[in-house]
């Protein structure tokens, strides 16, 4: 019993701590974006807080416009995602043949190439079809990028279910479409969902490509946290407080849903 | 949720984010480096949308990496994404040279170009010509406390030397009381530890290459300059200084940890600044350091406005430049935040201007440092390249981030000082053996 209480303690104690260490830095830009740029290289604990920045923030730079591009671009990308991952990932989990394995795996690799080495062709194929600085061009991008991520994890999802479920559905004459609505769906949707998230967390946050292929009007938050970086002129607070402010969507996000993302993250993971 | 109504949902998105209304004025899109002055700049545009109800402004801020790959992107594919761009005075006459920016000519008589320092001109031409239109330049001085001189009964010379620099960083330095004798860049980075140490090594007697393009970083100057500047910060400086830049050495020295620093004569401004800086009423100004030469002792810098070649609306992007880098702009920065606050280190008429000498007491220091710097003559030895504290080859870049990285090294002391330039030596000759210059 006492050896028990032990262990138990000692992992309590080891989440904690690691808990406390991923927390840290958001902890340290929320207590920055507080601070005065003088106090923001101190790292004193203790100051008068200020809301300064937040103010100086809002003035320079229209943040509605950023957080509007921000969630069409991850919403629209999610969805995008989620309409050609769904059927590759059912046809490969419940009709694989011997090409599946190799395609699931060629599709992962594509994630292997850093994303610079690709910038020039994909400039080049976005300004001949007039998709530099549009939210459709984000899309496609981002679409692009989680496509992968998003095959397998519904890949993964879809191979927990057991396949006899789908063939009594077949068997009492249930045609595809019905065989994924009333079986599938509500059987998967804790998975999916979690992949949902996942995609619309990884496009919130994708910098590289909203860099360099918007200017003026389809930048979304993460550019907007760029321009509030800089080599010389102290921007510490102002950056802090851009970062909140782009983070904190997303985070309400994640902590309302948490419990079906850990569902979703968890399940399966045992395979 | 079905496939049915995510699929309705992302052509809803599609749509409404193609469906762009056509605007009435012209618009043009500003690609520009967040700093202060720009953010002034972008606060006060608006009197410039007033006057020309014709051109609507649009702005992309970004910090400076970021803008450099961002503009290179752009203009190099012809893009037309930007009708003006933010360029420095390493990018304008390289981009220039390949044609990539729009010649910059028949100035009205009110702009008065002759006011905007020649040096600065200079530096944003290509053979002869303007490519850009400078928004405010800096040079590099030595800032220091004026009161730890006094209490040690030190008098800073008219032009101090190195020499100079290392007695008085001895005298200064109380590391009980938490004060380093002197604080430089040590981050590596082309325009960070190697902008102040290709300043050193200048005025050592070195250069970069000589006239034949061969690498000189294995010479004698080389060695001493390198040598005393990682003896110098090891003894006197702040402990990890491979971690500091422009911002992190101006917060030891606005917080009173460093009784010396050379560095952008923007850091005065800042300096000046009683909500960051603890040392207002303690700080003095003189040239920076020589040794062997004056020559390329203090750098030059501008960020200037330019038209790229393949900008939509070339004639607005060229009437919102000369507003914004004209006196009568100078003179609408003073009346909205003070003269401290105005551009600095691009025209004469600002430091010939009363008010702004008795609002920034380091006026005379940096005009000083701004029609001293001579980026076409910037060593000892002629040399075949362009620029003090950096190289004007596309190149260098890349060889001079390689080659800060090695220094920052054995500033860490990970490596010896000779490690560090043999390393810096291989990694130049072989860069420039691949760009041709050498065989």
């Amino acid at each position: 019993m006492t050896r028990r209480r032990i262990r138990t303690w000692l992992i309590g104690g080891i989440a904690w701590f690691v808990a406390a260490i991923l927390f840290g830095p958001i902890f340290w830009m929320t207590l920055t974006a507080f601070k005065t740029e003088g106090d923001a290289y101190e790292l004193a604990l203790f100051f008068s807080p200020t809301l300064q920045s937040f103010r100086d923030v809002f003035a320079r730079s229209h943040y509605g416009g950023f957080a509007l591009n921000s969630l069409l671009i991850s919403v629209g990308s999610t969805a995008l995602c989620l309409v050609l991952a769904l059927p590759a990932a059912y046809r490969m989990a419940f009709f694989p043949t011997s090409r599946t394995q190799p395609t699931l795996v060629w599709m992962l690799s594509t994630k292997m190439m850093p994303a610079v080495g690709v910038l020039l062709p994909v400039y080049l194929l976005f300004r001949s079809a007039g998709l530099l600085d549009t939210v459709s061009g984000l899309i496609l991008i981002n679409t692009l990028l989680n496509l992968p991520i998003a095959v397998w994890m519904a890949y993964a999802y879809f191979c927990e279910i057991p396949r006899a479920i789908l063939e009594a559905a077949r068997v009492d004459g249930a045609g595809v479409f019905h065989e994924i609505r009333h079986v599938l769906a509500p059987v998967a949707l804790p998975g999916l969902s979690s992949t949902a998230l996942l995609l619309i967390v990884l496009a919130w946050n994708e910098a590289f490509w909203s860099l360099n292929l918007t200017s003026a009007k389809a930048a979304p938050l993460t550019v907007f946290i760029a321009s509030y970086s800089s080599p010389e002129g102290l921007f510490w607070a102002k950056l802090s407080a851009a970062s909140l402010l782009a983070v904190a969507p997303i985070m309400i996000l994640g902590w309302l849903t948490q419990r079906q993302l850990v569902t979703g993250l968890t399940f399966g993971a045992v395979k | 949720m079905n496939s049915r109504i995510l699929f309705g949902l992302a052509i809803g998105l599609l749509g409404a984010a193609t469906g762009h209304q056509a605007p009435a004025a012209t618009r043009i899109t500003i690609a520009a480096v967040n700093n202060p002055a720009m953010i002034e700049l972008k606060a006060l545009s608006t009197r410039f949308e007033e006057q020309h109800p014709d051109i609507r402004l649009s702005w992309v801020v970004v910090e400076e990496n970021v803008l450099r790959q961002r503009v290179t992107t752009d203009i190099a594919t012809g893009s037309g994404q930007f009708d003006l761009v933010f360029l420095g005075m390493y990018e304008a006459p390289l981009f220039a040279r390949r044609g990539w920016l729009r010649e910059l000519r028949d100035f009205p008589a009110s702009y008065d170009l002759d006011d905007v320092f020649q040096s600065l001109r200079d530096g944003l031409s290509h053979e002869g010509k303007l490519y850009a239109l400078p928004f405010y330049g800096e040079s590099s001085m030595l800032m220091y406390r004026k009161d730890l001189f006094a209490q040690k009964g030190l008098t800073m010379p008219e032009q101090p030397t190195y020499d100079d620099i290392r007695r008085f960083a001895a005298a200064l330095t109380d590391k009980a009381a938490g004060i380093h004798g002197i604080t430089l860049r040590g981050k590596p980075g082309w325009g960070e530890n190697m902008a102040y140490v290709s300043t050193l090594v200048n005025t050592f007697g070195g250069a970069w290459f000589d006239q034949q393009w061969r690498p000189q970083l294995d010479s004698a100057e080389w060695q001493a300059a390198i040598r005393f500047y990682v003896d110098l910060l090891r003894e006197y400086g702040p402990p990890g200084a491979t971690a500091n830049g422009f911002n992190e050495n101006l917060t030891l020295f606005a917080s009173g940890r460093a009784a010396m620093w050379i560095d952008s004569t923007y850091g005065a401004g800042p300096l000046f600044d009683a909500h960051e800086s603890q040392v207002v009423d303690k700080v003095a100004f003189a040239p920076a350091p020589v040794a062997v030469t004056p020559r390329g002792s203090h750098w030059l810098w501008a960020w200037a406005f330019a038209i790229p070649t393949a900008a939509r609306s070339p004639e607005a992007a060229r009437e919102f430049a000369l507003w914004a880098t004209s006196q009568e702009y100078i003179r609408a920065v003073a009346a909205h935040a003070g003269w401290a606050a105005v551009p600095p280190g691009t025209r004469r008429s600002t430091y010939a201007n009363p008010a702004y000498q008795q609002a920034a007491p380091f006026a005379s220091v940096t005009l000083h440092a701004m029609e001293t710097a001579d980026p076409t003559r910037p060593t000892r030895d002629p040399v075949p390249y362009q620029g003090i504290q950096f190289v004007g080859i596309p190149e260098f870049q890349s060889f001079g981030t390689v080659v800060g990285q090695s220094i920052a090294g054995a500033l860490a002391g990970q490596m010896t000082v000779e490690q560090a330039l043999r390393a810096g030596q291989a990694t130049t000759l072989r860069a420039m053996k691949q760009a041709g210059y050498l065989k």
